[in-house]
């Protein structure tokens, strides 16, 4: 064997897929297996055939995720352990909330959603510190607060899963089912997609002003808990039973996130431009580069895009279900379709008319605001044919 | 020649992606304004809102049902147009992209790629170009060998499905919409213009809807409801359409044979579950099969759902209390939910219409630590007097409890857009009805006032008057008043009567007699029931005469002259189903599998190329190594770095 093969030899075994995963990714999807494993062997009997394959689906795209990227593994690890605490330290019944030390600090899920709220806003200051101060070190303990506020939520809503079947077996349900819920749901989830693209891209600079949002959705969340008594667990509407709404609605959200995170990435872009315009001294040429911000964008909207279209395809099919037909012009639905056209329109400018750059940015920005009325003004202004409202 | 030209440039026009983002944005536009403006809606609800002009002009542009409206889908059918048109000029070129993989490349463009690289090598050739076949395929790209005129050219392409998902997306959204068009009302729309089909607007049975108001069994897809009263069974729908509805024949009959709703610990809805039975000749036996909200029955290319619910016909037996003081008995009454029921009172004609009954009222509770509480059933009814207008109520059949004491409560209002305002009738001891009638009564015996108007002499008090016989009088009017019109009457009076410097004096004085005489009547009731009032009479007692004469005060503004106590009932309701056929669902259901397809195709598969170029020179070997991608390049310069990094290891390490 010459020399190229061996290199080549080599370089080919280094980098092979399989080879590159590492004890612990193996670890990892052992427990994982195990977890869902335990799980079918468990609850087989109260699940339907759709709720199996979600199960398993969900099983193997966690290892992948994992494997993909690396620190899920110990996010889910944490969440995990922290859920089975304090599930565990639910033993006489939901007034355990208010006796057990660390229900009432920490695990119960109105506390962890408040340390996940905290968190947020914490990190929020933090990354603009970082930004203000040019310190890398400052971002990573943002970066580092952003974890754990996710980490937080995420035992939040799981704890919540179980509290719900506390106050009755025919009461519990996945707690993506109500508009609180969903705004945990969306922070998480924006959360998680900006932490994503920091490790991609090394661009802790930009953390301050994704997290600008998650915090005006903390601030809504608080406000709907504390003033509307939001967080108080209600059983299901007979429409809202349904498997579809496991997939359904985490869909919409990694939408709706990934259009929060275009929108204030563009919002970068645009006070980037302008500060290389007038001042190269600005504070905001340490945000990344206008080629990065674009690239960001867009791969953002392409990922919203592709998840939104499957979450009003899930829409479409369970509303088939439940109000027997799949498409009503239901003021959701249509606000939905509006959404979907109007970033089908913005990718078709960039890709075929190559439009980049400002316009863009300012687009992806009023995208937001088209989004959120899709996501909350349509529930306040607009009375709905939901048949489930009458019902 | 001119004709070519033509259509070249319509070819062009429709193909564009001007039209096609403009038609994006007026779709959107349209859907918006679909939002904005409630959707079929009774046409009267619009006259109201915009007034006679408007509401003409918003029907000429067919605003009160946008998405069937002919503009609307002249809009859909453009984006159908211009996609195709799209998919008929790019796909050739995709597909052939697809498998092409640009072996004719020049070196220079090679070099002119911003992702290039060039080794100047001593190894074999053989060993190198073996080295970078490897290499390709193991980051994913296929790979075609070209022997040129003195060079080795090795192309590798990867990702063309990404073109394969523009034509799955593009032909998909074509699909969609098709299927969209056949399941929606288009067809519907054609046949009311060419005059085949005519709404019916009249509320009759559906046996007496004309011909021309009816959808025979082959009407390919629709979706209607129908509201089937627990035991019977119909095979017939109710489509709405514009001001009005159709009536859809069914090849087969639904039975209801139980309606069922199932209630949380807290009591708000779980469940709503009809059994139902189908009936079709070409069935050995009927069909039978419960259905729920999320879990429809599909039967023959048809689907039912469970959609709502509503009253069957209760039957109620309910005590008419008259209200206007005297002696007059009650009497019992038997109906039905959805009967009227002529009667007449106190000489005038009057019409009762019971529209609703309810086993189960779930209202927010203001106890702690209850969010809900069940008041119990509920009748709601309309009163229609002989000018024809109609107050409507809604009167529970239990007493009511508020802050610990217990009322008959009955609603009233003059429109549905109204909330109803209550009457707090209170209950006596024994929970029941009858001391407030009583009482009521008793203000309206007028012997039993010049009694007590005597007992109580007035007229040695500080009240204006000429003579006893007057006073006593005005007051046993006073009493009248109050029972007509309550203390608004006995104000007015006042203010008619009294000069305005000594109006608050005055109104004082009588309000205190008032008080004393209703006193002394209720006393009086109380003693005909057989209670011992020698000591006075108890908090509750007292409690009773505050709501009471609260009550009969509220009486004027309550607008019917009896009032209807529930006594018993015989529940039946009726399940509201859904049945829909559509068949587009057929097309658009795989048009949605290939837009999801399609679209992660298009983002994540991206197409990128690389070549390597071998050349032997004077030296041993050139190498060239390029990539090139249309999309997403700054993944693809990481990716061709890293790509570079293995072949210099490689070649050079
Ligand atoms: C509702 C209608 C449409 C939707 C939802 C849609 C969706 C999309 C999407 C998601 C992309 C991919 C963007 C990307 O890769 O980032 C795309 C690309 C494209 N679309 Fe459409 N499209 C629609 C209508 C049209 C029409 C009418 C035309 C024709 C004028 C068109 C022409 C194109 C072209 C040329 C591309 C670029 C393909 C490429 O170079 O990869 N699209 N479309």
């Amino acid at each position: 064997m010459n020399s190229i093969q061996a290199a080549l030899k080599q370089e080919l075994d280094q980098q092979s897929f399989w080879k590159g995963l590492s004890l612990f990714d193996w670890v990892w999807g052992l427990i994982v297996l195990i977890g869902t494993g335990y799980a079918h062997s468990r609850y087989a009997e109260l699940m339907d055939g759709y709720e199996k394959v979600i199960l398993l689906s969900t099983g193997v795209s966690l290892v992948a995720l994992g494997w993909y990227w690396k620190e899920i593994r110990w996010l889910s690890l944490a969440v995990f352990l922290l859920s089975l605490f304090g599930v565990s330290r639910y033993v006489n019944g939901l007034e355990d909330a208010g006796v057990d030390f660390f229900l009432r600090f920490l695990l119960s899920s109105q506390s962890a959603i408040m340390w996940m709220s905290a968190l947020y806003v914490l990190a929020t200051i933090t990354y603009f510190l970082a930004l203000f101060t040019r310190s890398e070190f400052t971002g990573k303990v943002a970066g580092a607060m952003t974890w754990s506020a996710t980490t937080m939520g995420l035992v939040g809503l799981m704890v919540r899963w179980r509290e719900s079947y506390l106050i009755g077996l025919d009461v519990g349900y996945i707690p993506v089912s109500n508009l609180y819920e969903v705004f945990i749901l969306f922070s998480i989830i924006t959360a998680l997609l900006y932490l994503f693209y920091e490790r991609r891209y090394q661009t802790r600079m930009l953390g301050g002003f994704v997290l600008l949002v998650i915090s005006a959705a903390v601030a809504f969340l608080l406000w709907y808990a504390f003033d509307r008594n939001a967080a108080e667990i209600q059983p299901l509407v007979p429409a809202l039973q349904s498997y579809w709404m496991k997939i359904h609605v985490p869909a919409n959200f990694v939408g709706y996130g990934a259009f929060a995170l275009a929108a204030m990435v563009a919002t970068a872009y645009l006070i980037r431009v302008r500060a290389e315009g007038r001042n190269p001294h600005s504070l905001a040429l340490a945000l990344p580069t206008l080629d990065i911000l674009d690239d960001l964008m867009y791969k953002s909207i392409a990922l919203g895009f592709a998840f939104f279209t499957l979450a009003t395809i899930l829409g479409a099919l369970w509303a088939a279900e439940a109000w027997g037909g799949y498409w009503s012009w239901d003021p959701k639905e249509t606000w939905a379709l509006i959404v979907w056209l109007n970033y089908a329109a913005w990718l078709h400018m960039r890709l075929t008319k190559g439009w980049r750059g400002k316009p863009m940015a300012v687009w992806a920005i009023v995208g937001l605001f088209v989004t959120l009325f899709a996501f909350l003004g349509v529930n306040m202004f607009l009375s709905g044919l939901h048949s489930y409202g009458e019902l | 020649m001119t004709p070519p030209r033509t259509s070249a440039l319509l070819l062009k026009f429709m193909g564009s992606m001007n039209l096609a983002i403009t038609l994006l944005v007026a779709l959107s536009i349209a859907a918006i304004i679909g939002t904005v403006l409630q959707q079929n809606q009774p046409y009267t609800d619009y006259i109201i809102k915009f007034g006679p002009f408007w509401f003409e002009v918003f029907q000429q542009m067919a605003l009160y049902d946008v998405y069937s409206s002919g503009w609307f889908l002249f809009i859909l059918f453009f984006l159908v147009l211009s996609t195709s048109t799209c998919i008929y000029r790019n796909a050739p070129n995709m597909v052939r992209e697809m498998h092409e993989y640009r072996q004719n490349i020049q070196l220079k463009t090679l070099e002119n790629y911003s992702n290039s690289c060039h080794w100047s090598l001593t190894q074999p050739q053989e060993d190198v170009q073996y080295a970078a076949q490897q290499i390709f395929s193991h980051n994913g790209y296929s790979a075609r060998l070209k022997q040129g005129e003195g060079y080795t050219l090795i192309s590798g392409m990867k990702g063309g499905a990404s073109r394969l998902g523009y034509i799955l997306t593009h032909l998909a959204i074509v699909l969609i919409c098709i299927g969209g068009l056949i399941d929606g009302n288009a067809i519907l729309k054609m046949r009311q213009i060419l005059g085949q089909i005519v709404p019916e607007t009249r509320n009759i049975a559906a046996s007496d809807v004309p011909e021309m108001s009816r959808l025979g069994i082959n009407n390919p897809s629709f979706r209607g409801s129908v509201s089937i009263p627990e035991g019977r069974k119909t095979d017939v729908l109710f489509l709405n359409y514009r001001d009005g509805y159709l009536v859809q024949e069914l090849p087969f009959s639904v039975e209801v044979k139980d309606f069922r709703i199932e209630h949380y610990d807290s009591g708000q809805p779980k469940s709503f579950e009809s059994d139902l039975v189908i009936h079709d000749e070409r069935l050995e036996q009927p069909l039978e099969q419960t259905i729920s909200v999320n879990h429809p029955l599909i039967y023959d290319g048809y689907s039912i759902y469970q959609a709502s619910f509503s009253d069957g016909g209760s039957a109620l037996e309910m005590i008419a209390w008259p209200l206007m003081g005297g002696d007059i008995k009650n009497k019992k009454i038997n109906t039905k939910v959805g009967d009227e029921l002529s009667m007449s009172l106190f000489a005038d004609p009057w019409i009762l219409e019971p529209s609703n009954f309810r086993l189960f009222n779930i209202n927010p509770s203001d106890e702690p630590g209850r969010k809900f509480k069940n008041s119990g059933p509920s009748v709601q009814f309309k009163m229609r007097n002989k000018t024809g207008e109609a107050k409507e109520f809604l009167n529970y059949m239990v007493p009511v409890e508020k802050e610990g004491l217990y009322y008959y409560l009955s609603g009233v209002r003059s429109s549905p857009a109204e909330d109803f305002r209550y009457l707090y009738i209170p209950v006596d001891d024994k929970g029941g009805i009858d001391r407030f009638m009583n009482y009521l009564n008793a203000l309206g015996d007028e012997a039993l006032l010049k009694r007590i108007v005597t007992e109580l002499n007035f007229p040695g008090s500080a009240l204006p008057s000429n003579s006893a016989a007057q006073l006593n009088d005005a007051l046993i009017k006073l009493v009248g008043l109050f029972v007509e019109k309550g203390m608004e009457g006995v104000t007015e009076q006042i203010e008619k009567n009294v000069p305005s410097d000594k109006r608050e004096e005055v109104s004082a004085l009588y309000i205190k007699v008032l008080q004393q005489m209703l006193g002394a009547v209720y006393v009086d009731v109380l003693r005909k029931e057989g209670v011992d009032v020698s000591l006075g009479v108890d908090e509750n007692k007292a409690q009773f005469f505050d709501d009471a004469s609260v009550a009969i005060g509220a009486l004027n503004r309550y607008g019917s002259p009896v009032y209807f106590q529930l006594s018993s009932f015989v529940h039946h309701q009726a399940s509201g189903l859904q049945i829909a056929k559509a068949p587009g669902k057929y097309v658009v259901y795989p048009g949605c599998a290939m837009l999801i397809l399609g679209v992660f195709l298009m983002f994540y598969a991206p197409q990128q190329r690389l070549w390597a170029r071998l050349e032997p020179s004077d030296e041993g070997l050139s190498f060239v190594l390029a990539g090139h991608a249309i999309r997403n390049k700054l993944d693809f310069s990481k990716q061709y770095q890293q790509i570079r990094a293995q072949f210099n290891r490689v070649l050079t390490g």
